[in-house]
This record gives structure tokens, C-alpha cells and sequence, in this order.
């Protein structure tokens, strides 16, 4: 299984970096959302809450844009449909679906966090990246499998490009607390965290739940 | 053609599993049944007809003999297997054309071969003979979406042909073939190649021409069922698309 | 199979709401702080909470839906899930008017309760929209049920989330639900749950009986039709027509 689905993910990510539709997308998706925010907000530097909200409902509002893409290849050029065919178990699919997520989540944070650094951030970024990576890391984790089935759930809807984003919202809050309260203190004074095990530990229980979730629900999705 | 063997009309006694074995198959789109009543029997190397107008269900059937959509009542045997509880295992063993080639266009045809060699635990060596056999060595490394369609169409019949199938299900095998491609593939998928086969048609001339047995199909029900050596065109088309 | 049921449920619900009218208004004594306007906890704790109820029964039954492959199943979850989504609705409003006459806002952040509440009924808001955008019946019923079971586990955890996000930054200011509520109080609300359980029960049942007749009724209107076409194509091809004349005219003239 886990032979397949890297199999499976190797054909994304070189689909991926052929038409270069998912990631290039997000970063540029997030990059114009700070220079939104800039006017919105009529400010040059953020800094506490505000930085931290901003900053990881960016990211989240990105991943939507991930999650669209996800199974367009699979559904327009008929890639499920012939995976369906091979002898594999299906669950690799979801997998390598996850995984795909995953690695433009992290290729998008690659870019996205030192723009708002840039950008945006008033107090030094350097001292806060090992616990913003942290954080991130296992939000990705979590997202990837909830954006992993959302984008599967929506792939077969009339509707899905409105379906996929107003399911995976919802879906996605308690990352945007766990989130924004976790890198609050970050983004106040450098380098100081506080509750950071407790918002990991959250996330950490996101992920695990959705994992399990969807490798448990995937299989319904695909068997008609 | 016409003393073509029928043998799969009787039962026979031991030897390799059937092909295909249907008894009462049944599908159900919502209330409304897809499929109904259909019970067939093919034997290795045969090959079997399937005609019936727009919507009488000809691709609901073949897609229920590719494990794409679960049989709702009857039984099912591919292979030996059952379905849908052993659908894995006819996974591979089945070689489905429909009318979409199910490539991947970024991707060069021999990538996007390799890849589902990789699903079906083909080696590199296996996707070079096929692009040989289908002709396609020389356009291997072009992206699909640069290829004609019907270069696509060949691409498909080798991804088709990894796992080397006993049994073939072709949906309008020839719709997307000029007459060269045709007849290039035609040792390959056709009557020649000793693989059992399931071809969705309305051409009848021609369906009953390369066939062993017709299964006309009717709003879903099966109304015919018959060795094509036998069959009477007329009153199958009567039959069938009246 | 759901109409035998539903005659007793109906009176019980009758009965109960009847009860826990009078207790909330003759017997329940008046809140110290709030006065009148907390009686309408007795309306919207109740209604939250079987709502919750309904979304996780949806939830169980959505399972039950995959693991037998009974549609059946499907259409209790999707009917339960419906009335749950309804039952949201009046939640909020409600909230949103106790929270006006207590605190003076429309709408509070600091309520851990209310504010989860909301963020569930976003996510099902989706769960018709969803449905009704797939339209191979068996599909639909498939995609349902996977949505109401990961909606059931992400009610559970986003409460969580949130009571810790309200634990570490609003101090909570008081208690709504809180477990040092007066016996009379206590009674009150508990009738009151009660009787929006029977409610929740009876319009379930209600609903579900109708879909089921209406189902039978399509079934049979169906089953007729395709009788009718298949002995109309039947007689057509039992009847051994004369052998069709070639080119007979041609040939005579």
C-alpha cells in the first residue's frame, strides 16, 4: 500500500511541477492577501493577535485553493478512473492524496511565511521559526487529511468549486484557534510561548482524528 | 465466423473458470433498475456482443464487469472471482477501454505508462514491448495532450494491456481508431489475440461479425441472449432498437 | 412501519411539552439576575442540546448506513441531520436573544456554548447543498453519509477547541449551565429536555413516514410502468410476425 501510494504521490508531484497550477497558485494567493491586509487594516507593521490571526487564516483560506486542485487531473483527464481499475488498495489513494496536500502546504509556508516576515510582521520572525515550524508542521498534518477528503467529497458534486471551500472552512476553525492563540505570544515578544504543548497537543488530536477518519471513510467515496 | 464454437453456451467441465459468468445480474440507479435479469456465459478466448440502444445499459455493464460499479443483485463471477467481494483480485486481470483514454496530459506516454505498470506490478519492460506492439515508441516522450487522439486512444489499449488480461471489456472499441490504428491493435485486442472479450456496440453487422455470442440488452432488461452464429440479424435489431 | 409509532410519540410530546410549560412558568422561580428573560434557557439549552444529539445520531446512523448498505439508514440520518439543522436555527436565534436582554449584545464571543454552535451549523449547512449536488441516488446516500459521520466526530472535537480557546483567554464571566442551578431549576430543565427529545422524536418519525409512503408510492407507479413497457415489447416480440416480404413488391413488378 504505502508502495502504491508513493507511486501515486511521484505522478502528482510531477504532474504538479508540469503544469505548476497548485502551489505557484497559493503563493500568489497569500503574497496579494498581505498586501490586502496592508490596506484593509491601513497599517505597515502587525504585531500580537492581529499578526498571528492574519497569518494563519491566510494560509488556511490557501489551502482551499490546494484542495480545488487536488483531484482535477483525477477528474477531468480520468486518473481515478484508472487507478480504480489497477489492483491496489484504494487507501493508498487517499494517501497520496494527503501527502500531496502536505508537501504544497509546506512548499507554500516555504514562501509564504518569510513574505509576511517582509511584509507585515513587526516583531523579528528569526527568533519565533522553530515553534511557528512546529505549529505549522502539525496543522499541515491535519489539514492535509481534512483537505484530503473535503476535495474527494467535493470532486463528484455539480457544484464543487462552492461545495469544497464552504465544507473545509468549517472544518478547518479549530486549527485557526489552536493556530492564531498559539502564535500570538510568538508574534508579541520573539521567542516566548505559551501553551504551546497545550494548542500542539490540539492540533496533534485534529490530525490524529482525521487521519483515522478519512482513511476509514475514503473507500465509501470511491466504490460506486 | 458462423462455425465459430459456442461452447460456452453449455457448461463445460473443469478447465480454466469462465470468463465471465452472469446469473440475474441486477443494477439499480436509485429506485430505477439500470440492469436486470442478465445472465451470460463466456468462455476463455470467446468473445461476447453487447447491443442495445442509447441508455439500454450496454456501459452500466461493462462498467459492473470492470469492478467500477458494484452488481446490486445477481451474481457476478470475473474470472473466478466473484463480485464485489473479490473485486481485487479481477482488479488487473481486466483490460477496460471506454472512450476516454484516462491519461494523464502532462504527462508523456510513457510515463504515464510506467506509472500504472508501477499499480500493476509491471516492469519498464513490459511498457517498452507494449508501446512497441501499439506502435507509439517513436511518440513515447511527447506529452499525451500533443498527441492525436487517436495516438491517445493507443496509448490507452497498451495501459490497458499491462497487466495482460485474460479478459478485454471494449466500449466502441473502434470509435476513436482511423482504419490503419485499427488494424495495427487488432492482434492485440482482436478476435487474434486468445483473450476472452466483452464488446459494447450498436453496430450489429459488425458485433455479430467478430463474436461468438449476443447479448442484446433492452431498457436494461436482457431480451436476447444467443450464439452470434445463429442469431438472426433482423429480428435482433427488432428485438433490440425497436 | 414509522405511522404506528407516531400516534403515542405525538401525545407524549403533547403531554410533555404541556408539563414543562407550566413548570417553566408557574413553578420555576425567577432568575435573581436576569429575571423573566431566563426562562428562555429553558427553551434554547434544550433545543442545543438535542440538536447536538440529533447531529451525532445522524452521525451513527450515516454509519450504520455504510456498514449495511440499507438506504434506509441514509434516510434517517439525512432526516435527523435535516431536523437538527432547524433545530440550529432556533438555537441561534434564541441565544442570540437571551444574550441581547442579559449582556446587551446581539451576539457574544465569550460563550463557548453558542459560539460552537455556530461554527456546527455552518459546516451543516452544507450537508443539503451536498446532497442535493450529487445526482446518482446511491452516491448522494454514500457522500451524505460520510459527510454526517466526519461532521459527528468534528462537532465533538470542535468543542474542544473552542471551550479551550475560551478557557485560556475570556476568564468566563458566569455560568449558564452550570452544575450549582437550584433543584426546581433543575427539574424544570430537565422536563423541559425531555420534551424537546419527544419532539425531535415525533417530527423525525413524522417525516420519515411521509418519505417512506411517498417512496412506496413511486415504487409501485414504477414497477407498473415498466410492466406495461415490457409487455407491450414483449407482445410485440412474441407475436411471430409474418416473414417480412424482402423485396417482394420490387420483384413483382
Amino acid at each position: 500500500m504505502v508502495v502504491d501510494a508513493l507511486a501515486i504521490l511521484r505522478k502528482d508531484i510531477r504532474v504538479e511541477l508540469r503544469a505548476r497550477e497548485a502551489v505557484p497558485a497559493m503563493a500568489l494567493f497569500t503574497v496579494t492577501a498581505f498586501v490586502l491586509f496592508h490596506f484593509g487594516f491601513d497599517r505597515d507593521r502587525l504585531d500580537g493577535d492581529v499578526a498571528a490571526g492574519t497569518l494563519w487564516v491566510t494560509l488556511l483560506l490557501a489551502t482551499v485553493l490546494g484542495v480545488n486542485r487536488l483531484y482535477a487531473a483525477e477528474r477531468e483527464q480520468g486518473g481515478l478512473e484508472a487507478m480504480l481499475l489497477a489492483p491496489i488498495d484504494r487507501t493508498a489513494i487517499f494517501l497520496a492524496k494527503a501527502a500531496a496536500l502536505l508537501l504544497y502546504l509546506v512548499a507554500l509556508e516555504l514562501v509564504a511565511v518569510p513574505a509576511f516576515g517582509l511584509l507585515l510582521l513587526g516583531p523579528d520572525l528569526v527568533g519565533s521559526l522553530p515553534e511557528l515550524g512546529a505549529l505549522l508542521l502539525v496543522a499541515d498534518i491535519g489539514l492535509a487529511a481534512t483537505g484530503a477528503l473535503v476535495g474527494a467529497l467535493a470532486a463528484e458534486t455539480r457544484a464543487r468549486e462552492l461545495i469544497g471551500p464552504l465544507l473545509l472552512l468549517p472544518l478547518v476553525v479549530p486549527l485557526a484557534i489552536a493556530g492564531a492563540q498559539a502564535t500570538e505570544p510568538l508574534f508579541t515578544a520573539p521567542g516566548v510561548a505559551e501553551n504551546l504543548g497545550r494548542w500542539l497537543g490540539l492540533m496533534g488530536l485534529y490530525a490524529t482524528i482525521f487521519v483515522l477518519l478519512s482513511v476509514a471513510l475514503f473507500d465509501f467515496l470511491l466504490e460506486d | 465466423m458462423l462455425e465459430a464454437p459456442v461452447a460456452g453456451v453449455e457448461p463445460s467441465a473443469g478447465g480454466p473458470s469462465p470468463a465471465v459468468e452472469l446469473e440475474n445480474l441486477e443494477r439499480r440507479y436509485g429506485e430505477r433498475l439500470a440492469l436486470e435479469g442478465v445472465s451470460a456465459r463466456l468462455g476463455p478466448g470467446q468473445t461476447l456482443a453487447v447491443l442495445g440502444a442509447n441508455g439500454a445499459g450496454k456501459s452500466t455493464l461493462l462498467r459492473v464487469l470492470a469492478t467500477l460499479l458494484r452488481p446490486h443483485g445477481g451474481t457476478a463471477r470475473i474470472l473466478g472471482a466473484s463480485l464485489p467481494e473479490e473485486a481485487i483480485a479481477v482488479r488487473g486481470r481486466v483490460g477496460y477501454v471506454g472512450h476516454e483514454p484516462l491519461l494523464y496530459r502532462e504527462l508523456t506516454g510513457r510515463e504515464n505508462l510506467r506509472f500504472h505498470a508501477r499499480l500493476h506490478r509491471a516492469g519498464p519492460e513490459r511498457v517498452e514491448e507494449l508501446l512497441v506492439a501499439t506502435g507509439m515508441e517513436r511518440r513515447a516522450d511527447e506529452p499525451v495532450a500533443e498527441l492525436s487522439q487517436g495516438m491517445r486512444q493507443r496509448v490507452a489499449v497498451a495501459r490497458t494491456l499491462l497487466g495482460d488480461p485474460p479478459l478485454l471489456l471494449l466500449d466502441e472499441p473502434r470509435a476513436n481508431l482511423d482504419p490503419a490504428a485499427a488494424e495495427l491493435l487488432e492482434p492485440l485486442v482482436g478476435r487474434a489475440s486468445g483473450r476472452a472479450r466483452v464488446i459494447v456496440t450498436h453496430d450489429l453487422e459488425a458485433g455479430l461479425a467478430e463474436s461468438d455470442l449476443v447479448l442484446g440488452l433492452r431498457a436494461g432488461r436482457q431480451v436476447v441472449y444467443e450464439p452470434a452464429g445463429r442469431a438472426d440479424a433482423p429480428a435482433l435489431a427488432r428485438a433490440v432498437f425497436s | 412501519m414509522y405511522g404506528r409509532a407516531l400516534a403515542p410519540l405525538a401525545l407524549g410530546t403533547a403531554a410533555a411539552s404541556a408539563v414543562a410549560f407550566g413548570l417553566v412558568f408557574f413553578y420555576a422561580p425567577l432568575d435573581a439576575d436576569q429575571g423573566f428573560i431566563q426562562k428562555i434557557f429553558y427553551l434554547h439549552v434544550p433545543m442545543a442540546i438535542v440538536a447536538l444529539l440529533g447531529f451525532l445520531a445522524g452521525g451513527v446512523m450515516a454509519a450504520m448506513h455504510l456498514r449495511t448498505r440499507d438506504r434506509v439508514w441514509d434516510m434517517r440520518s439525512y432526516v435527523a441531520i435535516h431536523l437538527s439543522i432547524i433545530l440550529g436555527l432556533g438555537v441561534l436565534v434564541t441565544g442570540s436573544i437571551w444574550a441581547k436582554a442579559s449582556w446587551g449584545h446581539w451576539w457574544v464571543w465569550d460563550e463557548p456554548m453558542l459560539v460552537s454552535f455556530l461554527i456546527v451549523f455552518l459546516l451543516y449547512a452544507v450537508y443539503q447543498p451536498l446532497r442535493f449536488s450529487i445526482d446518482d441516488p446511491g452516491r448522494q446516500a454514500r457522500y451524505a453519509s460520510v459527510f454526517a459521520i466526519a461532521g459527528a466526530a468534528f462537532t465533538v472535537l470542535n468543542f474542544v477547541a473552542v471551550r479551550m480557546a475560551a478557557a485560556y483567554t475570556h476568564p468566563r464571566v458566569f455560568s449558564q449551565t452550570g452544575g450549582n442551578m437550584p433543584a426546581d431549576m433543575f427539574l424544570t430543565f430537565l422536563v423541559s429536555l425531555g420534551a424537546m427529545a419527544l419532539l425531535f422524536a415525533t417530527l423525525w418519525t413524522l417525516e420519515l413516514a411521509s418519505k417512506n409512503a411517498a417512496e412506496r408510492l413511486r415504487r409501485v407507479r414504477r414497477r407498473l410502468e415498466r410492466e406495461a413497457e415490457h409487455a407491450e415489447a414483449g407482445e410485440r416480440l412474441a407475436r411471430p410476425e409474418p416473414a417480412p416480404p424482402i423485396r417482394p413488391a420490387a420483384a413483382s413488378r
